[in-house]
């Protein structure tokens, strides 16, 4: 209880403290501390087996042992690439490569308490154990990320961290609506919204409201999670952001919104009415891939395919959670192997902005001979997050979709293998002409790279910094051995967290 | 009780066919002075220092602060009126009476017998006419001011139900409310800066539906 206090707290006095603090180095050296101390308090309270009691406001059980010491993890990535990438932007006004225009970046310690703070709202999101108090802090996330996405000042920032505000902030007060309706399937006793007494009173809860309330959520924090069609501010906002803040919106943040409903989801399971919830989780799940699998294809910004192929992944996990029993399981790793594979390409994807001033497919040609680290990392990233052996990402969705099969749900298995292809399909053109192609059909643009390239300054960065490459790299590990070797403890936890929802026997 | 919903559903139709942005403002905060003094008087036999701290909180930062950041906002901006709502204030007001309707419906349906019904109506006539706003508005700052009108009306659901939240969790809540209000209006300010504009329906540099319009063209 005091170690999960502590993790809370730890960063929120961090972030608190970095709009105050003014020397750079000090700052900095703040922030990385403060990630590497996270992590260390994070996996002191996940590891043990049921260290906190439950029926406290916060509490930790193993589905939130994942995917806090999964944030933790992405946020210490996130960090050291960080720490590099604000120590390099420049702090005068630049040009706009996009558009011409003159921007000035936001002070960096605004960028290093917002990232502190998010840091203590998701914390919060995973472990709270109270539907409002979660709700509380997923809505704190959504305002420690707007002034994050906002980072370069410029008008497309502007209008992505716009209509990220306004698209969440509305859908998250949908939300709270469904939690008002929670309160009412209690008919009589105690009324707090607490998941120990909802789940001990499962039995009389009032179905009717359960399933309004159920529909209230799933839109509600759909809409933050990215579920299409409610996604249509997550393109926008996860490209204009800097690269880490990208890397920890889809990698961590979309995972606390897909805790929010899978909480009321166990909830469900528990009143004997999985299934309707299921049913929807599958629907929406579906979509979501169908959707973003078109907008992979014809997709010409890298960052933005990027951010669909997350609208993807997130529809990915919703159908694995709404099949049940085995796809419980593989929706949970799923959700483990997509943090870390797409937090690693949304750092690649900055390594690659920041050489070729560019979010346009079309004009990026050959970055393995430029880059030639960052190039191999982006390769890879391509094939880990397409789900391709021998990546853990593979096995995660093979294991969804043979609950799929186990289960005689033979249409939804066909959709979503067509879709996946789909969208393996449309990355590939994408990503293998921009690290492997050779000439450049747009004569203007070559000069101009060329230019770039061959500047004596351009040669001082071409070497690619440490902080920019350790990441990525060590993420790209990592998913590897996922694929090859899934540790004990973390495969216990995941058939727990599975538990939670009623097993994997189905 | 019965008033303070009335006030609130004619407070909703009075947003819902008035052009003058400063007088937009001025019945947001009107509402949130009517949220603030609402769940004291609906406790009004066992009345405690809780519900009294965050009646007061409420009318602070709904009624006062945040409204007066609008008017900021509207000031420095120099704009007047809600020009050209892509459904104008004549429609928006048939509209509203059916809006009622579905808020009337909806609250009847509920059939919650605890539950006073006129402050259910109103109460989720608030978030259907914010909802409504939102959308057929033009202006940034109106849509800022829909979320208030639409947070107000889950607000209102969340009394009239007599929520027994957490006295801590009801203070988050309104906190998470004044911050994500407190942003936007901090948008606006660049958004008025960058773009010279606080038309949302011109953010549409950032698309895959269609093309972007061309640099520049909004300035002129």
């Amino acid at each position: 209880m005091t170690l999960l206090l502590l993790t809370i707290l730890l960063p929120a006095l961090a972030g608190t403290a970095s709009y105050f603090i003014r020397p750079h180095r000090i700052r900095r050296l703040l922030w990385g501390t403060t990630a590497v101390l996270h992590l260390a308090l994070s996996l002191a309270a996940a590891l043990p087996m049921n260290a906190t009691p439950l029926d406290h406001w916060i509490g930790m059980d193993s589905l939130s042992a994942i995917f806090l010491v999964l944030t933790s993890v992405l946020f210490l990535g996130a960090t050291v690439y960080g720490i590099g990438y604000v120590a390099r932007e420049p702090v005068a006004p630049q040009l706009d490569s996009e558009d011409g225009s003159l921007f000035k970046n936001e002070p960096e310690s605004i960028f290093t308490g917002a990232i502190l703070l998010l840091l203590a709202a998701m914390t919060l999101a995973i472990v709270s154990r109270h539907l409002a108090l979660q709700w509380v802090a997923i809505e704190a996330t959504t305002l420690a990320s707007a002034p994050l996405i906002y980072y370069h000042q410029n008008r497309r920032s502007l209008e992505a961290a716009w209509k990220y505000l306004i698209l969440c902030s509305v859908g998250i007060a949908v939300a709270l609506l469904g939690i008002f309706f929670i309160r009412m399937t209690i008919q009589d006793g105690p009324h707090e919204l607490t998941l120990a007494t909802l789940l001990a009173r499962a039995d009389t809860l009032n179905h009717k409201w359960l399933s309004t309330a159920f529909i209230f959520m799933l839109v509600g924090y759909g809409t933050k999670m990215g579920l299409a069609p409610l996604h249509t501010w997550l393109p926008d906002a996860h490209s204009e952001a800097p690269s880490p803040v990208s890397a920890m919106l889809s990698g961590a943040l979309l995972n606390c919104a897909f805790l929010g409903i899978l909480r009321v989801q166990q909830v469900c399971a528990a009143a004997g009415m999985a299934s309707f919830g299921g049913d929807l989780l599958v629907l929406f799940g579906l979509v979501s891939m169908g959707l973003a699998g078109v907008f992979i294809l014809r997709q010409a910004d890298y960052k933005r395919m990027l951010a669909y192929s997350s609208v993807e992944h997130m529809g990915i996990l919703a159908l694995g959670v709404g099949l049940g029993g085995l796809g419980l399981f593989g929706s949970f790793l799923h959700a483990v192997n997509h943090s870390i594979v797409k937090a690693m390409l949304f750092l690649t994807a900055g390594n690659l902005l920041s050489r070729f001033h560019t979010k346009d497919t079309m004009k990026i040609q050959g970055a393995c001979g430029v880059l030639p680290i960052s190039g191999a990392l982006w390769i890879a990233g391509f094939l880990a997050v397409t789900g391709s052996p021998p990546f853990g990402t593979f096995i995660s969705e093979f294991t969804i979709l043979r609950a799929g099969f186990n289960q005689g749900r033979w249409v939804v298995a066909t959709f979503y293998v067509v879709f996946l292809l789909l969208a393996f399909v449309g990355m590939a053109g994408i990503v293998l002409r921009m690290a492997l192609g050779r000439k450049t059909t747009d004569t203007e643009h070559a000069t101009v790279l060329s230019a770039v390239l061959d500047s004596p300054s351009a040669a001082a960065r071409a070497r690619e910094p440490w902080t920019a490459v350790l990441p990525p790299l060590v993420f790209a590990v990592i998913a590897l051995l996922l694929g090859v070797y899934l540790p004990g403890p973390l495969a216990q936890k995941l058939q727990d967290a599975a538990q939670l929802f009623g097993g994997m026997a189905k | 009780m019965t008033v303070i919903s009335v006030l609130l559903i004619l407070s909703c139709l009075l947003l819902l066919g008035s052009s003058r942005l400063h007088v937009a403002i001025r019945v947001v905060a009107a509402q949130g002075l009517l949220l603030g003094v609402l769940p004291i008087v609906r406790s009004a036999e066992n009345l405690h220092v809780a519900i009294l701290i965050l009646g007061l909180s409420t009318i602070v930062s709904k009624g006062i602060l945040l409204p007066w950041l609008m008017n900021t906002c509207l000031r420095l901006s120099g704009i007047r009126r809600e020009i050209e709502p892509f459904v104008g204030f004549g429609p928006s007001l048939l509209c509203g009476t059916a809006l009622l309707g579905l808020a009337v419906w909806i609250a009847v349906r509920l059939q919650l017998p605890q539950v006073p019904l006129i402050l259910l109506t109103s109460s989720f006539f608030a978030i259907l006419v914010g909802l409504f706003l939102m959308v057929t508005r033009r202006k940034a700052i109106t849509q800022s001011l829909a979320y208030l009108v639409m947070e107000n009306g889950v607000y209102g659901v969340g009394i009239s139900m007599s929520l027994d939240f957490p006295f801590l969790v009801e203070l988050g809540i309104l906190l998470d409310v004044f911050v994500g209000v407190f942003l936007m209006g901090n948008l606006l300010f660049h958004l008025d800066r960058e773009f010279e504009h606080l038309d949302a329906d011109k953010l549409t540099e950032l698309s895959d539906l269609s093309e972007p319009a061309p640099a520049g063209e909004e300035r002129v």
